[in-house]
């Protein structure tokens, strides 16, 4: 048996692992010094003012209350220092960077399902490049859950009915933990699954090994099956707005109001179109709310991804 | 230390000084303090249900003014005007009890009782009326007229009726509390020395009214932007 | 006598005066009584009932969790176990323990005063307690629960089977329960206390639960509205937090935290207070920094009300929400540290007493100190999101809570019980129990951090096999700490017949407990004390004698 049996914490398999764990171990010292430090000051203490009988009662005698100010002031100065820390380490983990890989995960009690932009759909299982950011946009298709990656040192709840993202990028190949990590029911601890990392040529592999096509393509034979294209036609006669190069830009809505299309946009413009209505246009689309599933929402979603300008993946995640 | 019951009446024990009060003012001052600690915890409970509500109003303004449209107006100013008046009857009793008018008392008592009455009747009326209509939330619900906003309406039902039912079910408490009151007012249970359950009555009283001071602008006139 | 004296050290014979517990007789006498004092022995009687309930379903837990598979239990066991253990434990045990059973004995006692000010409300207030008992009892026995003791939306509302309702409905008269008290303590402190004794010669534990009251007043009533729209959801199947009907899942969370998190502070603050009082009876010294340590009580309180959303770091709020609560969840911090460096500095020159009850506060200001720094690790946001939902997590609030709450809990039974019963217990087998619960609750939970930093999520039935032999180390000690639990239960049972007489003031402290007789009389003191001395105001108590006594 060896030290390295006992790991104080997962392999580093990602690019802010190490950053993650810096933090943690210099918590773990600060933390540590401070704690052994009261609890061996408490002892000598304790031992050295111990009551007997020529000291039944306590000297008469006050620290000076610098003392107090000090551990006032010193604890409130490495607090702050912790937090810009922390927060540091935390606008790195929450800003996706541009070029990331787009990967859509759905969960359900109790699995699961990740679909590659290609048109790869896996249940429980991940796989991914090694050395490139990979993003991650999801949805649940009932309750709260959590997608957790401990060797990446990530995760992020799973909400019904609204987007999330988050991004990692794996640096090391091999096979690592996928772990729901927000109670969900029954089968919350068997709601895992492994992320494979594996190398540029094996990923290529893996992506050619049969697919029904890329998810954007399914999503374009979708908008033909629930005959969106009657109205959301590639000119400007259609009864809905043309939707090429729609995607990521500003929409003023009837009421004047603006807002960006993004993923929450589509989303909710197909399931809850009165919500939002584009200006100029007639409050007429159906709701498709019950219709279309969560997988297929994603095709849809990619779909008109594809077809706008190029998405802005950076910042905030929602 | 108060010294509101003089040196006599220590000795005499005032029928209602409970024993580990050292007099009558300590009592006094006691429960007027614990009435207002418990209206503190009033005020966290309506506020709850009254943040989330605005959170919603700000999510969905269409569907918060169409649904306000649905509300009597009418029927919740004449509450309005209806329970300022009880608060007024309410605070004379208190001073009546102050001034050991056992008359004015059960006057002003009564008065207040009556004017909580009709504000509960109106109350009745309305949700007669909403529920015909079909307005309240669950299976029963019926809206028809834009149908994408029928959810965002029944969630605005839902704190529509919540609210005033909570409210309602604290005018009714506060119906009971004064019968309790009055039935004391009739034994002449108060005077100068002696009249903090009438003053507490009163700051209960004043407070559920000050909750439907809130409610009514929130739930009925504000409408908020709207399109045909 | 109205001064406190060491001459009163000395231990006496047996009582055989008239007292709170003589006084009357027959299970009416206490089912109806309006004394504080045996309120606070009903709360005891039942607390610890529930205690052991909560702590059966920890046992339950800590044994399936030996091995990795889920093989003990089924899976929706285990979730309902767990999820019993938190709605037992928080709601019946951590938040009135300390202010139900010991601030209901000591408050009025330590202000000179005879009673709490609505005598009639505090035992409506315990019927209250276990009104939410009994329905909780009803629910276990028919079915249970297994939404976690949050109650997240849309799960308890939509998805889970169990009985959300009922224990949905009994956390809401506990909290009734809770707000009584509070609103009882408040207007007892303001209102009752004896003539002379001013705000500043007030002892800590007074403070402490004067701020702890004065959160369980503004928190609970929003627990309260939570839970009422969270039963009509379920009920009539409206949307307050159903996405597919408009609600919002963040807002149930938003409103559940804003009471929860000040809730752990009800949870602590009287713990801190029992310190406070402990360190300087044991110590025989004035608390170094006592306005600190009394302002502190106040801050923690009004802090603890601003930092709720640290709970959703991952939850889907925005980041710069996150920054606004982790930046204030620092500063919450500081004042729980001004204690510890404060009951620290207490002891140099001190004299002290090595005896159970400051056994149990010294491990407690360690505990409490590791249990608290781990909160920096959790209000560091970067970090926080690898280890939130993990049994990081786990081990970081029950060193709060078990090594704090807990310990300071027994510190106080074991200090006052000789005021409370008239009766010491057996030293030796007290001490004994002390290290045994010192020694199993390390042994439980520190394997725990490093469990969480692995990656280990919270509300696990199965795990991966690599987390086995930390799962092991962990229910061994919670089998120590088993023992530690049970053997207080019964000496101290065993002390209230066959325990050594206690005299008013076993431990020659200062404090207007000590200057009446134990058990005392029915009214607390036979005439009104007069209060003209600071708190542990041990040189003066000194001067006053000039003579010294063993104890």
């Amino acid at each position: 048996m060896m030290v390295a049996d006992f790991p104080l914490w997962p392999d580093q398999a990602s690019s802010f692992a190490k950053d993650v764990d810096n933090l943690y171990i210099f918590l773990i010292i600060l933390c540590g010094a401070v704690s052994v430090g009261v609890f061996l000051t408490i002892f000598y203490f304790a031992i050295k003012f111990r009551r007997r009988p020529d000291n039944e009662i306590a000297q008469d005698y006050e620290p000076p209350k610098l003392l107090e100010v000090m551990w006032i002031a010193v604890p409130s100065v490495i607090f702050m220092g912790l937090f810009v820390w922390g927060s540091w380490l935390y606008f790195h983990l929450a800003r996706v960077p541009d070029d990331a890989l787009d990967i859509y995960a759905t969960g359900k009690q109790w699995m699961w399902k990740f679909q590659h932009p290609s048109g790869q759909r896996e249940i429980n299982a991940l796989h991914v490049p090694v050395n490139r950011p990979v993003k991650i946009t999801m949805a649940s298709e009932d309750v709260i859950h959590s997608l957790f990656f401990p060797y990446f040192r990530t995760k992020a709840d799973v909400l019904p009915n609204r987007y999330r993202t988050m991004w990692f990028q794996a640096t090391k190949t091999g096979r690592y933990h996928i772990f729901c990590a927000e109670y969900c029911g029954t089968l919350h601890s068997g709601m895992i699954g492994w992320v494979e990392v594996m190398e540029p040529a094996d990923y290529q592999k893996w992506l050619a090994g049969g697919t029904e096509g890329s998810m954007a393509s399914q999503g374009e034979q979708l908008f033909q099956k629930y005959a969106c294209n009657t109205c959301h036609t590639n000119d400007a006669t259609g009864r809905g707005p043309v939707l090429a190069g729609l995607y990521g830009k500003d929409i003023t809505l009837s009421n004047d109001t603006v807002v960006k299309a993004d993923d929450n946009y589509i989303r909710e413009s197909i399931l809850n179109p009165q919500a939002k209505t584009a200006k100029g246009f007639q409050p007429i689309m159906p709701t498709f709310q019950g219709q279309v599933s969560e997988d297929d929402l994603m095709k849809l979603l990619a779909y008109v991804k594809s077809i706008g300008p190029a998405a802005t993946t950076k910042g905030t995640p929602q | 230390m108060s010294d509101i019951a003089a040196g006599n009446e220590h000795h005499h024990h005032h029928p209602f000084l409970q024993h580990h009060f050292e007099d009558l003012g300590q009592q006094h001052e006691a429960s007027t303090l614990g009435m207002w600690m418990f209206l503190c915890t009033e005020i966290l409970f309506f506020g709850g249900i009254l943040c989330a509500y605005w959170i919603y109003r700000v999510m969905y303004p269409e569907a918060w003014a169409l649904a306000a449209h649905q509300q009597n107006t009418l029927y919740g100013g004449i509450n309005t005007i209806v329970l300022i008046i009880s608060s007024l009857t309410m605070a004379l009793a208190v001073r009546a009890a102050q001034l050991g008018s056992r008359t004015w008392q059960l006057i002003m008592l009564f008065a207040t009782l009556i004017f909580g009455s009709i504000f509960l009747v109106v109350k009745g009326i309305e949700y007669s009326m909403h529920w015909h209509e079909g307005l309240f939330p669950g299976s029963h619900f019926t809206w028809h007229e834009h149908p994408a906003l029928a959810n965002k309406v029944q969630l605005f039902m839902c704190f529509y009726w919540g609210m005033t039912g909570l409210h309602a079910l604290h005018m009714v408490i506060g119906a009971g509390l004064l019968l309790w009151i009055i039935g004391r007012s009739w034994r002449n249970d108060f005077g100068p020395e002696y009249y903090a359950p009438v003053e507490i009555m009163g700051l209960y009283w004043h407070f559920v009214d000050i909750v439907w001071i809130f409610l009514f602008p929130f739930l009925y006139l504000i409408h908020g932007v709207h399109h045909g | 006598m109205t001064t406190a004296t060491l001459h009163d050290v000395r231990l006496s014979g047996a009582s055989t005066s008239r007292n709170y517990i003589n006084d009357e007789y027959g299970a009416l006498s206490w089912l109806l009584t309006k004394d504080h004092k045996r309120i606070a022995i009903l709360y005891l009687l039942s607390i610890s009932v529930l205690f052991v309930l909560g702590g059966f379903f920890a046992m339950m837990m800590r044994i399936e969790l030996l091995t990795p598979a889920g093989d003990l239990l089924t899976s929706d066991t285990y979730n309902k176990f767990f999820t019993l253990h938190g709605v037992v434990m928080i709601f019946f045990f951590l938040i009135p323990a300390i202010p139900a059973v010991l601030g209901n004995f000591l408050l009025p006692i330590q202000l000179g005063a005879k009673d709490l000010a609505f005598p009639k409300i505090n035992l409506l207030s315990w019927y209250l307690y276990m009104a939410a008992a009994i329905i909780g009892l009803v629910v276990i026995v028919t079915g249970g629960v297994d939404t976690g003791w949050t109650f997240y939306t849309p799960f308890s509302t939509q998805y889970s089977n169990t009985h959300v309702f009922g224990t949905t409905f009994a956390a809401f008269i506990a909290g009734f329960s809770s707000i009584l008290t509070g609103l009882n303590f408040i207007v007892t402190i303001h209102r009752m206390r004896a003539p002379g004794l001013t705000w500043y010669r007030l002892p800590l534990f007074v403070w402490a639960l004067y701020a702890t009251s004065v959160v369980m007043l503004l928190a609970t009533p929003v627990l309260a509205i939570t839970l009422t729209m969270l039963m009509v959801e379920r009920t009539i199947g409206v949307g307050f937090f159903d996405p597919s009907l408009g609600g919002d899942p963040l807002l149930y969370q938003h409103m559940f935290w804003f009471y929860s998190h000040p809730a752990v502070y009800i949870m602590i603050l009287p713990a801190m207070g029992v310190a406070s009082d402990v360190v300087a009876a044991f110590t025989r010294k004035k608390i170094f920094g006592y306005r600190f340590v009394a302002f502190s009580s106040l801050a923690i309180a009004f802090l603890g009300f601003l930092v709720w959303a640290h709970h959703m770091f991952v939850a889907g709020i925005s980041v710069y929400s996150a920054l606004i609560f982790a930046f204030l969840s620092f500063f919450v911090a500081v004042p729980s540290a001004i204690k510890v460096f404060n009951w620290t500095a207490t002891l140099y020159r001190a004299s002290v007493s090595w005896q159970t009850p400051m056994l149990y506060i010294l491990g407690f200001i360690g505990l409490f100190t590791i249990g608290g720094v781990t909160g920096l690790f959790l209000a560091s946001l970067g970090l926080d999101i690898h280890v939130t939902d993990t049994y990081f997590v786990v081990a970081h609030f029950h060193y709060v809570m078990v090594g704090g709450t807990v310990m300071a809990y027994l510190a106080g039974i074991h200090y006052w019980w000789p005021k409370i019963t008239g009766r010491m217990y057996p030293e030796w087998w007290a001490r004994l129990a002390a290290l045994l619960v010192f020694v199993g609750f390390n042994l439980t939970f520190f394997p725990q951090f490093i469990l969480g930093y692995l990656g280990m999520p919270r509300r696990y039935h199965a795990y991966a096999p690599e987390f086995q032999v930390l799962n092991v180390l962990s229910t061994a000690g919670a089998s120590v700490l088993a023992v530690g639990y049970v053997l207080p239960i019964i000496y101290l049972v065993w002390s209230i017949w066959f325990g050594r007489p206690a005299g008013p003031n076993p431990w020659g402290a200062v404090g207007l407990e000590w200057t009446t007789a134990s058990p005392p009389p029915k009214e607390n003191f036979h005439e009104t004390p007069v209060v003209t001395w600071d708190a542990y105001d041990y040189p003066a108590m000194m001067k006053a004698m000039g003579e010294t006594q063993n104890v």
